[in-house]
C-alpha cells in the first residue's frame, strides 16, 4: 500500500470516467471500456492495480451519512505528547465511529492540538459518549481536547482529475 | 441542495446489507452486481434496482471507486477567527478561491476552517497571505503530517 505508481494516460481516463460513479448496469466495466475504446479486462486490471497500490481506497456504495441520519458529527482535536501521537493516531483511527484521524502540527500559542479525529454519531449525546471513550483511552495523555461542531458547509467540492493533466499520486 | 433524511428503520433488509457490506469490496468482475446478488441471495435486477433507488433518494451518492485524495502539489488545513459581522464577507472571499475546496463554519473562536490545495507551496502561501490581508486576521495553517485511518467505509448498523 502507498507505493508511488505513475498513472498513464489510460489510467487517468479510467479515473475520470469512474470518479462520479460506475453506471448501474449489468456490466459496468464493459460500459466504461466501450467509452474509452478498450476492453473490460484492461479496465478491471488497471483498477485492481490502483486498488492494490492504494490510489483507489475502496470500490463500493458511497453513503451519504447526513441523509442516513448521522447528525452528530464533530471534529475533535486532542493535545497528546508528540512522542505518542502516532501510537494514539493509529488507535483512534481504528475506531469504527472515526472516519478520519490526522496528525497536524501545533500552532503555538493559539493552537495546542496535534491530533485530529472526525467522530460520527446519530446525535450529539451519542457523539459525547464516543468522545468520552476516546478520552478514557488516552487517560493522562489527554492533556486537553475540544469538539468543533460545523454549523455550515460553505463550500465542498471533490478534488477532480482533469483529463489530460499529468498527475502523480503518492503518499 | 439538502437531501431529506431517511429513517434507518424504514430501510429494507437489502438496503441495510448493501450499505453495510458493500461500502468496499464491490467485485472487479464482468458482472459485479450479479455476483453481489448471489451473495445476497437475490437477483441482479433486484440489486441494480435497489442501488438506483438509493442513489435517487440520496442515501448513497454513487457506487464506484473512492480515490485517495491527490497528494501531488501542496495543501493545508487552515483556520481563521472572524468577527460575526465580518464572517459572511470573509467566508465568501475564502470560498471564491479555486484553491479552496472545503470551507466550514465551526462553533469555536476559530470559526472558519478551510482547505487550500495548489500545485505548489508558493501558491498555497500566496492564497493564505491574500486571506490574511482581506480578513485582517492571522491564518493558522495546519498541514497534514500523517493520516492514520485505513478507509474501509463506515459501519452504519453493525
Amino acid at each position: 500500500m502507498g507505493d508511488d505508481i505513475k498513472l498513464d494516460e489510460l489510467d487517468r481516463r479510467i479515473v475520470v470516467a469512474t470518479q462520479a460513479g460506475l453506471p448501474l448496469v449489468a456490466e459496468p466495466y464493459q460500459h466504461i471500456a466501450d467509452e474509452l475504446g478498450t476492453t473490460a479486462k484492461e479496465v478491471m486490471q488497471r483498477m485492481r492495480r490502483m486498488l492494490e497500490s492504494g490510489i483507489i481506497r475502496r470500490i463500493g456504495a458511497v453513503p451519504n451519512h447526513y441523509t442516513l441520519g448521522f447528525r452528530g458529527n464533530g471534529m475533535t482535536v486532542w493535545d497528546v505528547p508528540d512522542e505518542k501521537v502516532v501510537e494514539y493516531g493509529e488507535k483512534i483511527g481504528a475506531l469504527d465511529f472515526v472516519s478520519h484521524a490526522y496528525h497536524r502540527p501545533r500552532f503555538l500559542p493559539e493552537w495546542r492540538y496535534n491530533l485530529f479525529a472526525m467522530v460520527h454519531g446519530t446525535n450529539r449525546d451519542e457523539l459525547k459518549h464516543k468522545i468520552d471513550a476516546i478520552a478514557e483511552m488516552l487517560g493522562k495523555d489527554n492533556r486537553a481536547h475540544e469538539v468543533l461542531f460545523s454549523t455550515r458547509i460553505l463550500k465542498k467540492t471533490g478534488l477532480r482529475l482533469i483529463p489530460g493533466q499529468k498527475t502523480v499520486i503518492r503518499e | 441542495m439538502l437531501a431529506k433524511v431517511v429513517n434507518p428503520e424504514q430501510l429494507t433488509e437489502l438496503e441495510k446489507r448493501l450499505l453495510n457490506e458493500y461500502q468496499h469490496g464491490l467485485p472487479l468482475s464482468a458482472t459485479p452486481f450479479a455476483d453481489m446478488a448471489q451473495h445476497l441471495d437475490t437477483t441482479e435486477d433486484v440489486v441494480l434496482r435497489a442501488l438506483k433507488e438509493m442513489q435517487e433518494q440520496g442515501m448513497i451518492s454513487r457506487v464506484g471507486p473512492v480515490f485517495k485524495p491527490k497528494r501531488a502539489g501542496a495543501s493545508t488545513l487552515a483556520a481563521l477567527a472572524v468577527s460575526p459581522e465580518k464572517l459572511a464577507s470573509v467566508a465568501a472571499y475564502v470560498s471564491a478561491f479555486d484553491e479552496v475546496n472545503h470551507n466550514y463554519e465551526r462553533l469555536h473562536r476559530l470559526n472558519l476552517w478551510f482547505v487550500v490545495t495548489a500545485p505548489n507551496q508558493q501558491r498555497v502561501d500566496e492564497v493564505l497571505v491574500e486571506i490574511e490581508v482581506y480578513s485582517g486576521q492571522p491564518v493558522l495553517y495546519l498541514p497534514l503530517m500523517k493520516h492514520f485511518h485505513i478507509d474501509l467505509g463506515f459501519p452504519l448498523w453493525c
